[in-house]
């Protein structure tokens, strides 16, 4: 049976179609480098405005997350992330999306089970683990001070 | 004589009328190479109701309502109703027959539901315990991704072997009262669960191939025929990918089913132009190509023998989140112009 | 030149994560938690502080970014409060994102509907 399964499994990987890893990764780069690019511009507009370097890039991430909720509220965000893949995941907006999305998605099952708890499905271990991290590196700077 | 013949089949000494079907399905459906067979096709997911759930519900109860008026059987003839869908606990059927007054058998086979169900049903008509059951599955993208994958709003990329659940249902009514022109299911070969170890919940077709070709292979053994002894084997929801495995496992044992195979998933969407890579899936797959495209194939008389296996995956997000392989099953329905 | 670093430095981490999630099957959202986390660590070294003063936004706005913001944040709040500044740090600096994106998405679900597909 084992001898089976695995006889089975390479007929699987022989029969099933591979994505284009290539322009995956062609549409990643280019959709990814044009968030940052956008991004950068937002940056340096606002470094124009006389604001400093830090509130500048406060306020780009929150402007991106802004743009990203309401690309999700339109519904085009996922269209967007069909072509974009990673390229539309790995920036912060792909992060605003995952928090919009499913705060969208269970809006029936009210405001306080659905929009409220949901809105963390994938959000939620993004921080549960950054946060983590976060205290891991603290305590290490502490130590090593 | 007894009915079971070998090791999962039955051969029904009177075969089962189905008297009639109805079939509701989404607008992608709607837009794809099967449209001019259904009966209804939305205009929008929603149907009217504030929710994906809600709107299954509602598109279970139209279109067993159809069936009924299409029948021409008053409801109280109507013994049972088997129904089942994707749904967490059935209640995309279950809500929508809380009003109907008939005596409820509430299945879940997966995508293999309505399969399962005309089974049972026949079972039922043949064993004199009802003369009219009315069968329909159903299925709902929307609601599905929402349960099983992701909310429909993520940025996500779909794998090229991932399938497209289809929106919608199909329902028919089996009866002992032999009409014209009624298509006859003449045997089933009930499934056994069957797990190859595939573990990607974007690759169902690889996962459920193997209960598929078991089925199908012991149908053909339990009641000493072969292939082409039908006009068309039509699995349910196994796609391209799933489709090409089946024939590859009929291939090692010297059976050909190039010239008489073909999938629902297959049929319903066109992969070119609709996105859905591999192709349908859900309940409705098989149900609504069932209801929609098969019988009216039966009736007029293009196609006379298939075998029709509706196909599922038993897999939970739960399973999946523990690391659980996927089962699959299989129910293959022979039914016969006779 | 500026925007130049940033297409090409921001494109070749969203490669990385395409690469991730063709080749390894890692879902999406584990995406999202990985490039956080390593992001994190990174900034924890100093190592993404010199990548974001070469690539600027296109360093900052993919998500290691997020990641190196709040342990710059841990270390900066340790300097100036001790040790408290473990669990005061990271959250601290990561608190306009988590706040914009929250209340954004609340907002956002309270005017639209999931749309069909």
């Amino acid at each position: 049976m084992q001898n089976n399964k695995s006889k089975y499994q390479k007929m699987v990987e022989k029969s099933s179609p591979n994505t284009n890893l290539f322009l995956n990764c062609l549409n990643a780069f280019w959709s990814g480098g044009l968030i940052c690019v956008i991004g950068q511009f937002i940056t340096n507009s606002l470094l124009n405005f006389g604001c400093d370097l830090e509130i500048s890039r406060t306020l780009t991430s929150i402007i991106l997350i802004f743009i990203g909720i309401l690309l999700t509220g339109f519904g085009i965000y996922d269209e967007i992330g069909k072509i974009a893949g990673a390229g539309s995941v790995v920036p912060i907006t792909g992060f605003a999306n995952s928090v919009a999305a499913p705060a969208l998605e269970f809006k029936k099952e009210g405001f306080i089970f659905g929009v409220g708890a949901k809105m963390f499905i994938i959000a939620g271990p993004v921080i549960v683990y950054s946060t983590l991290t976060s205290v891991l590196v603290g305590i290490i700077y502490y130590l090593s001070k | 004589m007894s009915k079971h013949c070998g090791r999962q089949s039955i051969r029904f000494e009177n075969p089962i009328a189905i008297i009639t079907s109805a079939s509701t399905v989404g607008p992608k459906e709607g837009e794809g190479p099967l449209a001019e067979y259904f009966d209804t096709i939305l205009p929008d997911s929603l149907c009217g109701e504030d929710s994906w759930e809600k709107a299954e519900s509602k598109i279970v109860k139209d279109t067993f309502e159809a069936a009924i008026a299409k029948s021409k059987i008053p409801i109280e003839n109507i013994d049972y109703v088997i129904s089942g869908d994707l749904l967490n606990q059935n209640s995309g059927s279950t809500f929508a027959i809380r009003n109907f007054s008939i005596p409820f058998w509430g299945i879940f086979g997966a995508c293999s539901t309505f399969g399962e169900g005309i089974s049972l049903g026949a079972i039922m008509i043949d064993g004199g315990f009802a003369n009219n059951i009315l069968v329909g599955a159903s299925s709902h993208f929307c609601a599905s991704e929402k349960q099983f994958r992701f909310p429909l709003e993520l940025g996500t990329q779909r794998t090229p072997t991932s399938t497209w659940t289809v929106t919608g249902q199909g329902s028919i009514i089996l009866s002992n009262d032999i009409r014209e022109n009624c298509p006859r299911i003449t045997a089933i070969t009930t499934g056994k669960v069957i797990d190859m170890g595939i573990t990607d919940v974007n690759n169902m077709g690889a996962a459920m191939a193997p209960a598929a070709f078991d089925t199908i292979y012991n149908h053909f053994t339990d009641l000493a025929i072969g292939p082409e002894y039908y006009d068309l084997i039509i699995t349910g929801d196994l796609g391209y990918v799933g489709h090409d495995l089946v024939l590859q496992m009929f291939g090692e044992k010297n059976i050909d089913l190039e010239k008489n195979y073909s999938d629902c998933g297959m049929l319903i969407f066109d992969k070119n132009s609709q996105g859905t890579n591999s192709g349908g899936s859900g309940c409705a797959c098989s149900a609504v190509t069932f209801a929609g495209y098969l019988y009216k194939k039966l009736q007029q008389h293009q196609l006379n023998k298939i075998l029709f296996v509706p196909t599922g995956a038993l897999m939970s997000q739960i399973s999946a989140q523990q690391g659980e392989t996927i089962p699959g099953i299989a129910y293959a329905v022979a039914i016969e112009n006779l | 030149m500026d925007y130049l670093n940033a297409f090409w430095v921001g494109g070749v981490i969203c490669v990385i994560g395409q690469i991730l999630i063709d080749k390894t099957k890692i879902t999406s959202a584990r995406i999202l938690v990985l490039f956080v986390v390593i992001g994190c660590i990174l900034g924890g070294f100093d190592l993404y502080d010199k990548l974001i003063s070469y690539a600027g936004a296109g360093a900052a706005v993919p998500l290691p970014g997020f990641g190196n913001l709040l342990a710059n944040g841990v270390k900066e709040e340790i300097d100036s409060e001790g040790a408290i500044g473990i669990l005061t740090g990271g959250l601290k600096a990561g608190a306009a994102g988590i706040t914009a994106a929250v209340i954004f998405s609340l907002l956002n679900a309270l005017i639209f509907d999931p749309k069909e597909k």
